[in-house]
């Protein structure tokens, strides 16, 4: 690898109205180095990428100290525009896609070649025609270097999310001497195997010499492609290590400041018991697009936690969804004893079943309400908490004093980081907000409780909170708790079993201690080697 | 739509799987609204028992009439802007325009042209400040147009009911009230009656029609024009802002600008098609012509199949089409059915504003459905 930097950071230093953020950080990027940022959540990690883009905010908020030092030079980046041409691109973390445009249109968006005409030449080069032979050569072209072949006329809203990713990072390359690219967290919103194609994409830009700064906070993604890693903590860049050196056990050290530790569950009074079936689903499908349920068969044990674990797109989310009524579904499910009424979300409710969403902005959240509203709704809809009589008959008003007080006390319990009760979840990070949809369901008093990706998109600090709230209600309240996961290694730390979804149906249970080869087998519908439960 | 092919994916055993392209059903869908009407129109035609030579006629007059104004609304649909109602301020432009070439007593071609030369600065000014709050009232640009159309109303009445004669100077018996203040209640357009469909060809008939070739030339420009602009730059960083103004932001484009344009262009527009309407009939309404030509020509382009999110030349022309011959047709059935005359005039109103409601409702009711059928996917 080549010993000069593309790109080199000298002792940058930026604060927000006296918040020191970024604090003195050095770092070079050599050419085709895939080089990752990890750090937790307000590490300074987009404050960094904000920087080297020359995103607005940084300039509103007055600038930064130090140097930007492209090839030797010293650079200034004051917008996203100057950032492009001096061959910056972003992959941004949220698709920045127009969905009722073609592959080829997205790509080439506002950088269209053009043709003159007669009107052009009256009215300037604004009313130029779309030359649309060469917009298809470069797209092409572009998605070739990704190795990717999709037809470029295809429209991006039917295109599988995963693939959306692709056509940004085409969009990339395809900008004049792309030479470093910064991919914000772009498999936050994949499934394990998607992450995968684009990791495989990444490595291949960086053979053709492509400088890519990789942000996120999947740690085995970091240890898979990347030559260089870099650790922010609280706005310091705490080490810079090669991947050969280090191990992910050290990088989540390093990230956390903390040991993580992967300590003994608290044990159960009763521990759950094969003649104890609190659910039984049986023949169960799914109409979930993407995850559909074939035929489903499962068991689940009264006051156990229960793992759903499986490749994206097999079938393991359409369960709860099924189950809760969100999608429609046939079979049968049948709790204590009694069939449920399916495609009934009130029924599922009614049932003592509680379910915190893998959408958690979209279906699990109202993002503008207040955190109290939030927590309590579910149980004001369903089961007519916190609602207080009035003069007239069956007019109900909210309680509004029982609701302060019950999400004050939540709060309290769950350590969800807020100004108070009335501010809006939109605010929160990802993990408070995802506690909160946690309170919902617990406000419920359920006795089955289903989680969806509990973890999605929040760091690894809240992370583990998240976990031990889950355990925490598994073991305080013997709620039975059924989670679904793309991350192997959280199922396998609090889950009792683990079922493993394949085709649609469960290809076999495991426990958690069972051994990676049988994980690995099972996961992909092959036989393990032994089967339990 | 192409259907998309699957290529074999180079990066992995998976292959890249399309979702599934349109389907007859949500074709069918899409052409629901424009089917009823024609449903409709059919019914209509054969209950009012009309003489063909007269129908052809007058859908013939119409066509010219009035394609021009709905045609001026579908650059701001594809930026995003949803429905004009502004419009309505454009043909206000195009009125002030033709008082003015009244006044001066230029007529003929020669001052439909002056006409529509002079409308253009007015309505260019009167678009931009239209864009301008526009701009402030993103996602509700509809009821924002349709109100500022009002007050649109207000500043033209004070200035031609009020103003001239008094601040403006201006003499003119024959236009104004006796008092030597504001205008009187009709224009006489004698001067410029007919100056446009007329100019070209006027003795040559199809059949037995009379055809107002200059005009039909008029709006053949337009669907090329507006054809043509979709495909210019410009054209697709308006696509680009209809479509997610955000993305079009961070892909360095200037939403707010393009949103301006959009309503600049629609506005002149407007003005013209005023000019087209109002040349054909003849004589205007000083102070009321112009108010339902935004009400009228988006029942049109709705009736057409257009949505608030979606409109092209066919769903105007068509629209058009549809919208007329009802328009024709119904107080005719209405007369005959029930043998009462002032139903014709109670049918006209209801026909209006029915048909936006009921293609508001039909479109939102689409929407639902392709919404739902995308989900099952």
């Amino acid at each position: 690898m080549p010993e000069f930097s593309v790109l080199e950071l000298k002792n940058i230093t930026k604060s927000y109205f006296g918040n020191t953020v970024l604090k003195g950080i050095n770092l070079s990027v050599k050419p085709g180095e895939i080089h990752a940022i990890v750090g937790e959540n307000g590490a300074g990690k987009s404050t960094l990428m904000n920087l080297i883009f020359g995103m607005p905010v940084i300039h509103d908020t007055g600038g930064f100290e130090g140097d930007i030092i492209m090839d030797g030079q010293v650079v200034k980046i004051n917008s996203p525009r100057q950032a492009m041409e001096l061959g910056i691109g972003m992959v941004h973390q949220e698709f920045m896609l127009i969905p009722g445009f073609t592959v080829m249109e997205n790509i080439k968006l506002n950088r269209e070649p053009t043709k003159p005409n007669l009107v052009s030449k009256i009215l300037g080069s604004n009313m130029e025609t779309l030359d649309y032979a060469a917009m298809r050569q470069d797209s092409i072209r572009a998605l070739e270097k990704l190795g990717l072949e999709i037809d470029e006329n295809a429209y991006v809203s039917r295109l599988p999310v995963g693939y959306m990713q692709f056509v940004e990072i085409a969009r990339e390359i395809d900008k004049k001497r792309a030479r470093v690219i910064v991919f914000d967290e772009p498999t936050a919103v994949l499934a394990e195997s998607e992450a995968n194609h684009l990791i495989t994409a990444m490595k291949r830009l960086a053979e053709q010499g492509i400088s890519i700064l990789f942000i996120t906070h999947r740690l085995d993604e970091v240890m898979a492609c990347s030559d260089t890693i870099s650790i922010l903590r609280d706005g310091e860049l705490v080490k810079t290590l090669t991947r050969e050196e280090t191990s992910v056990e050290e990088i989540a050290e390093l990230m956390v400041g903390r040991k993580v530790e992967r300590g003994q569950l608290p044990s159960r009074s009763v521990e759950p018991d094969d003649d104890d079936i609190i659910l039984e689903l049986k023949d169960l499908t799914v109409e979930m697009p993407g995850e559909r349920v074939r035929g489903l068969d499962l068991k689940v044990r009264r006051g156990e936690i229960l793992g759903i674990g499986g490749l994206a797109g097999q079938g393991k989310v359409g369960i709860a969804n099924g189950v809760m009524g969100l999608y429609p579904a046939t079979g049968e499910v049948i709790k204590d004893g009694e069939a449920l009424k399916l495609n009934d979300p009130k029924a599922a409710l009614d049932a003592k079943m509680a379910f915190v969403s893998e959408d958690r902005r979209g279906v699990g959240l109202l993002l503008d309400e207040s955190i109290a509203v939030n927590i309590v709704l579910t149980s004001i809809e369903a089961q007519n908490k916190f609602l207080r009589r009035t003069i007239l008959p069956g007019v109900h008003l909210l309680d509004q004093k029982a609701v302060r007080e019950y999400a004050l006390k939540i709060i309290k319990d769950l350590d969800i980081r807020c100004t108070g009760p009335n501010q809006p979840v939109r605010r929160l990070s990802g993990g408070n907000q995802q506690k909160v949809c946690l309170a919902r369901a617990f406000s419920l008093e359920p006795e089955i409780l289903w989680v969806s990706e509990p973890t999605r998109g929040i760091d690894i600090g809240a992370k583990q909170l998240v976990l031990d709230l889950l355990v925490h209600f598994n073991r305080e309240y013997g709620m039975t708790i059924i989670m679904t996961s793309s991350e192997l290694n959280e199922l396998r730390r609090i889950c009792d079993r683990i079922a493993l979804v394949y085709r649609g149906k469960v290809a076999g249970i495991l426990k958690p201690d069972a051994s990676d080869l049988d994980f690995g087998l099972m996961i992909s519908g092959k036989q393990p080697v032994k089967e339990v439960g | 739509m192409n259907e998309p092919k699957i290529a074999p994916q180079t990066l992995s055993e998976k292959t890249v799987k399309l979702k599934e392209g349109k389907n007859l059903e949500l074709i069918l869908g899409e052409l629901s609204v424009p089917l009823f009407f024609t449903a409709l129109c059919l019914l209509g035609i054969i209950a009012a028992g009309l003489n063909p030579r007269f129908l052809v006629n007058e859908i013939i007059t119409r066509l010219a009439r009035n394609s021009f104004l709905v045609l001026s609304l579908i650059i701001p649909v594809i930026a995003g802007l949803g429905l004009n109602f502004g419009i309505v301020i454009g043909a206000m432009s195009g009125q002030a325009a033709l008082i003015i070439i009244t006044h001066l007593e230029i007529g003929g071609l020669p001052g439909f042209f002056l006409a529509a030369l002079i409308s253009v600065p007015f309505s260019l000014i009167a678009g931009y400040l239209t864009g301008l709050v526009l701009n402030r009232a993103k996602g509700r640009e509809m009821v924002t147009g349709y109100i500022l159309g009002f007050f649109a109303n207000g500043v033209y009445q004070l200035i031609f009911l009020v103003l001239v004669g008094t601040l403006i100077p201006m003499s003119n018996p024959k236009m104004m009230l006796s008092s030597g203040i504001g205008l009187r209640n009709t224009m006489d357009l004698i001067a410029v009656n007919k100056a446009l469909d007329n100019a070209l060809l006027s003795s040559l008939r199809l059949g037995p029609f009379k055809i107002p070739w200059a005009t039909f030339l008029a709006i053949g420009l337009l669907c090329l024009f507006t054809a043509y602009f979709t495909k210019t730059k410009l054209g697709q960083q308006m696509r680009a802002v209809g479509q997610d103004m955000h993305i079009a932001a961070v892909s360095g484009i200037n939403v707010d600008r393009i949103r301006l344009i959009a309503i600049m262009i629609s506005t002149v527009l407007g003005a013209w098609g005023q000019l087209i309407y109002l040349q054909n009939i003849g004589t205007f309404n000083t102070y009321n012509s112009h108010e339902q030509v935004g009400m009228f020509s988006i029942a049109a382009i709705l009736i057409g199949g257009a949505s608030i999110s979606k409109a092209t030349i066919w769903n105007a022309l068509i629209g058009v089409l549809l919208f007329h011959t009802l328009f024709v047709v119904s107080p005719l059935a209405g007369q005959r059915i029930l043998g009462i005359p002032q139903v014709g005039e109670y049918f006209r109103s209801f026909l209006a504003y029915g048909v936006i409601a009921v293609a508001l409702a039909l479109h939102a009711w689409q929407t639902k459905k392709k919404a739902a059928s995308r989900d099952k996917e």
